[in-house]
């Protein structure tokens, strides 16, 4: 084994409970790790795992707040531990727990697997047919499609809704992340197909209550309520409660996607 | 009889999803092959995503003189010639139509004032040639080839490994590995299989890589019997952060350069005119490297042994919009603000030229139905890559593996059968750090293996550093036979690290010998003892292969460039 903390000489060290279990339960652990300057919980992990216990699971990938792989409950908050600095904490112990809105697979490893399903329920991208570009696309007519496509999938924002964290909703909302998704299609001037139909149905966007949570939690400092879901609920609204628009679809029928 | 494997059968079987496997999974699915697309993470995690400055690609948007022609010139010379021009030809001519494919999938980049795609200013691109969303163009490529697999009918499997790639004859039978969720062990079955699994950055201490990047593609191919080329060139980025010690390596984007940032060292001075007057700091990364590693050495680094890199100049708005994830790197992580304040940097390990040698169009292997694309192939960027030609190279080579991947299905008459005794055997070997004694930390010879290679294979190097560093490796692997694991096979990153550290040390291997033959300075590869190029070994790549167990070090030429192409590589009159 490396140097221990003993030989070190008085280097500061930090406390972490870390839950440790699987599907069949678990609790938490305490280690000692020494800290240095510029920390971040994700160090400490990966020093537990180096020293202490390499059974400990945990995902991360770029260790830059980039890839959103490393998402855990740090202190009871959704944070990326890549990003979260051990002096925050002034001393006091830090408790690392996985995400709770999530069936647990071991430690800090959750199954977000749902998470791809949903997005295959999102019609893609459909730009007009017979239209090769190459495309002028102005600035200010994309411009709000990139704060959406800054998202890198943490799904801390899915992991702290109240619809899919306290009840349960998987069967009822997608998410935060994948209105996202859809408002970045939905906005994107070359798209032609409209998801109304799936954010009224399926993707449930009425069971949002806009408590902003999502936001608090975001890495990329999305504006999720502002910016895509209160825009995407407009869109729904103007669909499917403007008394003229119901009385059309009276006459006409339900109407078809655009584009299809 | 229940098996003891879960089994997939796929005409193909892409292993790897960062941009080349995902491009070479839609290929591969749009030419009507059941497609499976196997990914180490999860999916969109792929180290793709932490590309920052952008696709190369000569759409002549920004600078109306560019062209084809010329990014191919750049990307020969940056390469000092070692590439294969065959794939160079390839690369920039059918750069642009890749990207412009991005766009109508989906992907959204900066705009010049009259709507077409924005492009920057990169390392030795003679115009400015780099598609980028601010500096995040990685997440953007890999997001959009995401959401293009996931409807183009590719069946995803995320967080397996692959550890063995299983033969039927000659030919390419599937491949072995395990899930990591619950250590479930799972062979696919597979007519054709792409490898695009990336680099091997983890050998180094310092890098830009994450934890996946540890070869594995290269060192399964290599077990199978394929041959590795230009080994020992291996790429520093001239600028990874540096302090504080948790974030070193982690890559600030060439980018920041292309949008004027200065160098200077700790005496406050421009020293790239000492380096390259013209080019400045946007010259060829191999140079710009060697350049802060010289100031460090001569005494004149910054206070954690590097660089200063200064954008300030460029005002705090331009800033956050042009580089916003560096801006808040540097803040989160570091207490910087870079509107404000220089970054302190350093070079760091970031890419590898070499790799699996492949056929210039089609990116199959030596080994029949093993095809290889990205940065596990070798060949496109000779002895140098220049910036933003890895993104277009998973796009063009991606595709084109793919393809020709499912046409090569398409002329079997039976599926290969794999041989249940080699998933037998390769269960065994996984499964030896349970019952080791007292055996080797895999963290601990991990480190050991990181510290070989920086001392002995590092941006400066030696005949006789060299030498001592092949040595401390195979001493290394006799202890790696010892490794030990605890735990069970559920989600176990120990378990996992034993592999990883067995899968890296023959690519250590193959990177010392390589260097080791090659006895000039060319590229990334400087070595102080044969300080000049030899224009001997200018038309000649290093090969390695395995033969009876052992690994064998031989040379092949360097396909010679045709006179219409050589052409446009002479100086203008």
């Amino acid at each position: 084994m490396t140097a221990s903390i003993q030989m070190a000489g008085p280097r500061p060290e930090a406390t972490f409970h870390v839950f440790r279990g699987d599907r069949t339960g678990g609790d938490l652990r305490t280690y000692r790790v020494p800290v240095t300057e510029g920390m971040v919980v994700l160090d400490a992990i990966h020093y537990i795992q180096a020293h202490a216990d390499g059974t400990l699971a945990c995902r991360w990938n770029c260790k830059a707040a980039r890839c959103g792989s490393c998402s855990a409950e740090v202190d009871g908050r959704p944070r990326l531990m890549c990003k979260t600095r051990v002096e925050e904490f002034a001393g006091r112990p830090i408790t690392v727990r996985p995400l709770a809105a999530f069936p647990l697979i071991k430690d800090l490893v959750t199954d977000v697997s749902w998470n791809y399903r949903v997005d295959r329920e999102i019609p893609p991208f459909t730009p007009p047919p017979n239209d090769p570009g190459p495309w002028k696309l102005y600035a200010e007519d994309v411009a709000r499609l990139f704060e959406f496509r800054r998202c890198i999938e943490c799904f801390l924002c899915q992991d702290v809704c109240h619809v899919l964290r306290d009840h349960g909703g998987r069967d009822r909302y997608f998410g935060p992340r994948f209105m996202v998704r859809i408002a970045a299609l939905e906005m994107h001037p070359k798209d032609t197909v409209s998801r109304a139909s799936l954010l009224h149905g399926k993707a449930g966007i009425g069971f949002c209550n806009i408590t902003k949570c999502c936001e608090e939690v975001c890495p990329e400092h999305i504006h999720i309520t502002d910016n895509a879901i209160i825009p995407l609920k407009e869109r729904v609204a103007d669909e499917y409660f403007d008394p003229w628009r119901a009385l059309l679809r009276l006459f006409r029928g339900p109407r078809e996607p655009r584009g299809t | 009889m229940a098996e003891w494997y879960e089994a997939h059968q796929h005409d193909v079987v892409v292993i790897g999803a960062g941009g080349a496997g995902l491009r070479a999974a839609i290929a591969a699915a749009a030419a009507g092959a059941s497609v499976a697309l196997v990914c180490k993470s999860l999916l969109g995690k792929a180290h793709t995503v932490m590309a920052e400055g952008g696709i190369a690609a000569a759409l002549a948007n920004v600078d109306p003189q560019d062209g084809w022609e010329v990014h191919f010139a750049d990307t020969m010379r940056g390469g000092q010639r070692l590439n294969d021009y065959r794939m160079v030809e390839m690369f920039a001519r059918e750069a642009p139509e890749r990207v412009y494919e991005l766009e109508h999938w989906g992907g959204v980049f900066d705009r010049t004032p009259d709507g077409r795609i924005q492009q920057r200013a990169f390392g030795a691109h003679t115009y400015r040639r780099l598609c980028h969303v601010g500096d995040r163009t990685g997440l953007e490529m890999i997001r959009t080839l995401q959401d293009k697999a996931i409807h183009t009918g590719v069946e995803v499997f995320m967080e397996v490994t692959l550890t063995r790639l299983l033969r039927d004859g000659d030919r390419i039978a599937g491949a072995f590995g395990y899930l990591r969720e619950d250590g479930r062990y799972v062979l696919f079955r597979a007519k054709a299989l792409v490898l695009a699994t990336g680099g091997w950055g983890k050998v180094y201490k310092v890098t830009s890589n994450s934890w996946e990047c540890t070869g594995d593609g290269c060192a399964m191919a290599y077990e199978a019997g394929a041959e590795l080329m230009d080994m020992e060139m291996v790429q520093f980025h001239p600028t990874g952060m540096v302090w504080p010690p948790g974030v070193r390596g982690i890559l600030v984007t060439e980018g920041v350069r292309g949008e004027g940032g200065i160098l200077r060292n700790g005496q406050g001075e421009r020293f790239m005119e000492r380096y390259d007057p013209k080019k400045m700091e946007l010259s060829s990364r191999d140079v710009v490297s060697r350049a802060i590693y010289r100031e460090v050495q001569a005494g004149r680094g910054s206070p954690h042994g590097g660089a200063f890199l200064d954008i300030t100049h460029r005002g705090a708005e331009f800033i956050k919009q042009k580089l916003p994830s560096m801006y808040e790197q540097f803040l989160t992580l570091a207490d910087v603000d870079i509107t404000k304040s220089p970054m302190e940097v350093a070079p760091t390990i970031h890419y590898v030229m070499g790799g699996v040698r492949v056929e210039p169009g089609t990116g199959e292997t030596t080994i029949p139905g093993l095809y290889a694309a990205g940065e596990v192939a070798a060949g496109l960027h000779g002895a140098n890559r220049l910036g933003g030609n890895s993104l277009s190279d998973l796009l063009v080579f991606g595709k084109r593996a793919g393809e020709h991947a499912a046409a090569y299905t398409r002329g079997l008459q039976a599926a290969p059968r794999a041989d249940e005794r080699e998933m037998e055997e390769e269960r065994r070997s996984l499964e030896r750090p349970f019952h080791a004694d007292g055996g080797e930390n895999p963290y601990q010879l991990h480190e050991e293996l990181q510290a070989v290679m920086g001392e002995h294979a590092g941006i400066a190097r030696t005949g006789s550093g060299l030498a001592e560093g092949l040595q401390k490796i195979l001493a290394l692997q006799e202890r790696a036979d010892r490794l030990r694991a605890g735990g069970s096979l559920l989600f176990n990153p120990g378990w996992h690290q034993c592999r990883d550290v067995r899968v890296m040390l023959p690519l250590c291997e193959a990177i010392f010998r390589s260097a080791i033959e090659r006895r000039e300075s060319r590229g990334a590869h400087w070595r102080l003892d044969c300080p000049d190029q030899d224009p001997a070994w200018g038309s000649k790549n290093v090969v390695v292969v395995r033969e009876n167990g052992r690994m064998k070090v031989t040379t092949r030429p360097v396909p010679l460039m045709t006179a219409a192409l050589a052409r446009l590589l002479e100086p203008k009159a």
